[in-house]
């Protein structure tokens, strides 16, 4: 399938060229965002009733993983409220074209620290303590209010969007799975940007604002960094970017050497399997001791977890591959044959995730007409019982989204390995044993 | 600053000002009841202010599992407190005073905790007088040893004693002053100077229970008993409902702190299936532990909960394990 440029389009090019669809967008999220940190502090501290929990680990989690992140790949940071306030403070104005002297202190991020392996760290951070996070209304208020203001500090001390690019939980993953999406942004032709003066898409002009996402459009040939803010589209002064509708999974054909995204691919992958387990399972220990923060069993889980993470799927990827023959190091064939796991990993979240979102969807009903739990019945929904929903299709999309996952991968495998010139065979069998597990875990 | 930037700012300024004000807004001026579990904090708060003869009208909300609310002494219907869900309840005193409420459902194993007061302000048209409890009147120690020395070879039989009872007048012991003031032992012994055999002096004394109770009685203090003593006692009455064995354990460890500051003894609950028990102990008695609670033990005081009749009406039913009634 060929590309097909949306902005071609003169209804997407203006609307996406405009700030102020966008801008209304991001007023309505922040709104959003900030009455679900109120009502996480202030709301009724029963999650299956509070906006905070309903609306961002069901509806908010749904969307992302469902159809934001698989569709639209980074769609969701698009629309993201928690850089905006810090954004706006740097450029010392929400709408107006940037000053010429930056308002805060805009230090370079430092080299060590510009890599997703703090992304990787504070995944893992929240994962360790879902089980809390996702059911008490006030961490989950607490969280959320921090992501707000570390991004402002972070803005506040280095330039760009900072906390996005290096920080964010989601961000890395989302950047991650991003690359199996079939919309990116890119450049229409390169040339263009070879003789382009100033390069206005990342420094700024009068027309806009520098890459927020520090990257420079011009060198895009994956979406993992692109934030599809769209600055670049107002920036570029020869129309040089499109925003393409693309073959799923266009970017797995250049797979990366990085580990640090090599790690993510298998922190995404581990997560889902512990989670379907913990979260899902009929283990009660586990998910007591998942829950209890701080006890010798929580620790116990967490070492468990963290050694599934970087140890297990791993060492067993890398035992897999080690046999292959090829001239490239090992370093090199693990990060390039992880890209495999991308896919598998986006469809072990969507089964799981599957399988949480229809049980709990019901309760958005409720959250809607009593986001605080003060006995409001907005729409007349707030005695909506709970309900799970579509019950009957749960377990075939679940093994469909599952086995969709492993060809997908199968595929991308095959792809990696002709790259780097060697077997996909070990890397489908671990696909198949981790995709067997998976199955067994969920049904 | 140009124009459009301004707009922009005033909107963001706006939402940003909407979406923390209005939440805090209609928070504050929505007073809520929150239950939680007794070890979690109980209610809060746990002291409301009313007035005679204004309406109290209280928003209820459970934080984290189903509670229930009800006020003591007063004629009203248990309600449900759902978590997440907001239970709106009217209440009307007629009377001022300090009057309890409490949790009616089985919480946790401080589910009799749960309580709270409604401390009502005003005049009364109809002042009562207020007569001190039996016990007291009898100089009765509530924490004495009590046990009968001489127990039934089978369970006395209220039927078989109305029969003997054409032979043997018993007016006597039916009088209310004998039967609150006597326990089935004392009967039984003062039986002792007619010519029925020590099974059938029994029987006699089970009739003359029952003989001071009513069905409705029964059937009142049956349901009081179901709802407010078996989750400790067991539905059967013998020490084992659904918190004895959690209570042996916390009783093993013997203080248990609540709050930081109350340490209490907690102890196995007392079976009233244990003849020794009951048969030794007078009605008075009874109602003093159940007004006072249970020193020292987990058996909380339900004077300001239960009315007097309701708490005849228990001991009636509590007595119902000693005694075989038509």
């Amino acid at each position: 399938m060929a590309k097909v440029e949306l902005t071609h389009i003169p209804f997407i090019k203006n609307a996406l060229k405009s700030r102020y669809p966008q801008l209304a967008v991001f007023i309505m999220m922040l709104v959003g965002y900030i009455f679900a940190i109120l009502a996480g502090l202030i709301g009724t501290p029963v999650g299956s009733h509070n906006f905070s929990i309903v609306f961002v680990w069901i509806a908010w989690w749904a969307i992302l993983i469902l159809v934001a992140v698989p569709f639209f790949g980074r769609g969701w940071c698009a629309v993201c409220p928690i850089p905006l306030p810090g954004e706006w403070l740097q450029r010392g104005a929400v709408l107006s074209p940037p000053d010429k002297s930056p308002k805060w202190l805009n230090l370079r991020v430092p080299k060590m620290f510009r890599n997703i392996w703090l992304q990787n760290i504070s995944f893992l951070l929240l994962a360790l303590f879902s089980s809390v996070l996702l059911t008490t209304p006030n961490i989950t208020g607490i969280v959320l209010a921090a992501m707000l203001f570390a991004a402002i500090g972070l803005s506040a001390i280095f330039e760009r969007r900072a906390f996005c690019r290096y920080l964010c939980p989601v961000g890395g993953f989302i950047g991650l799975y991003s690359q199996t999406a079939p919309i990116e942004l890119r450049i229409k032709d390169k040339q263009v940007c070879v003789t382009c003066e100033g390069k206005p898409c990342y420094n700024g002009s009068s027309a806009g604002y520098g890459c927020p996402w520090d990257v420079f459009p011009g060198g895009l040939t994956k979406n993992t960094y692109c934030g599809l803010c769209m600055e670049c589209i107002r920036t570029c002064p020869h129309d040089n970017i499109a925003v393409n509708l693309r073959p799923f999974s266009a970017d797995l054909a250049k797979p990366s050497t990085r580990m640090d995204e090599a790690f993510k691919a298998f922190i995404m992958l581990g997560s889902a399997m512990i989670y379907a387990g913990v979260l899902l399972g009929p283990w009660g220990a586990f998910k007591d001791a998942a829950y209890n923060v701080g006890t010798s069993a929580w620790f116990i889980y967490a070492v468990i977890f963290l050694t599934i993470i970087f140890v297990i799927l791993p060492g067993f990827f890398t035992l897999g591959i080690l046999k292959t023959k090829s001239a490239l190091p090992l370093k090199q064939r693990f990060a390039s044959l992880a890209t495999a796991l991308i896919p598998l990993g986006l469809m072990f979240w969507v089964a799981f995730s599957l399988s949480f979102v229809l049980t709990n969807a019901s309760y958005i009903l409720a959250a809607l007409s009593d986001p605080l739990g003060l006995g409001w019945n907005l729409f007349g929904t707030a005695n909506a019982a709970w309900q799970p929903m579509l019950t009957a299709i749960l377990a075939p999309a679940q093994t469909l989204a599952l086995v969709g996952g492993l060809i997908w991968s199968a595929r991308t495998a095959q792809k990696a390995a002709n790259k780097e010139k060697v077997s996909s065979i070990q890397v489908i069998i671990y696909s198949l044993i981790v995709t067997s597990i998976m199955l067994w875990l969920l049904l | 600053m140009n124009r459009s930037e301004l707009i922009s700012r005033i909107f963001v300024i706006t939402g940003i000002i909407l979406a923390i004000g209005a939440p805090l807004v209609f928070w504050t001026r929505t007073p809520l009841i929150h239950a939680r579990m007794a070890e979690n904090g109980g209610w809060n708060p746990d002291v409301i202010e009313a007035e005679v003869g204004k309406p109290l009208q209280l928003k209820i909300t459970s934080d984290d599992v189903v509670h229930g609310f009800a006020v003591g002494q007063m004629d009203m219907q248990n309600v449900d407190v759902l978590p997440g869900k907001v239970t709106d309840v009217t209440l009307n005193f007629d009377k001022p005073g300090i009057y309890t409420f409490y949790c009616t459902r089985w919480c946790g194993l401080n589910h009799w905790r749960m309580r709270g007061t409604i401390e009502v302000s005003g005049s009364s048209s109809d002042p009562e007088l207020v007569s001190p409890p039996i016990y007291v009147s009898l100089g009765l120690d509530l924490d004495a040893p009590h046990g009968a020395p001489v127990l039934p070879q089978q369970v006395p039989s209220a039927i078989r004693g109305q029969q003997l009872s054409i032979q043997f007048p018993i007016t006597t012991y039916q009088f209310l002053n004998y039967y609150r003031s006597s326990s089935p032992y004392q009967a039984f012994t003062d039986l002792s100077n007619t010519t029925l055999t020590e099974s059938q002096r029994w029987d006699v004394v089970a009739y003359t229970w029952q003989s001071n109770t009513t069905t409705e009685s029964l059937a009142n203090g049956k349901q009081l008993y179901a709802q407010n003593c078996a989750a400790c006692h067991g539905e059967n009455g013998a020490g084992d409902g659904v918190f004895a064995d959690d209570l042996a354990t916390a009783g093993e460890s013997s203080m248990q702190t609540m709050e930081g500051a109350t340490k209490m003894m907690m102890q196995s609950p007392v079976d009233f299936t244990d003849p020794r028990r009951m048969l030794g102990a007078n009605p008075a008695l009874l109602q003093g532990k159940i007004l006072r609670g249970g020193m020292g033990t987990g058996m909380p005081m339900w004077g300001s909960i239960f009315t007097d009749e309701q708490i005849w009406d228990l001991i009636s039913y509590i007595y119902s394990f000693q005694f075989e009634y038509k």
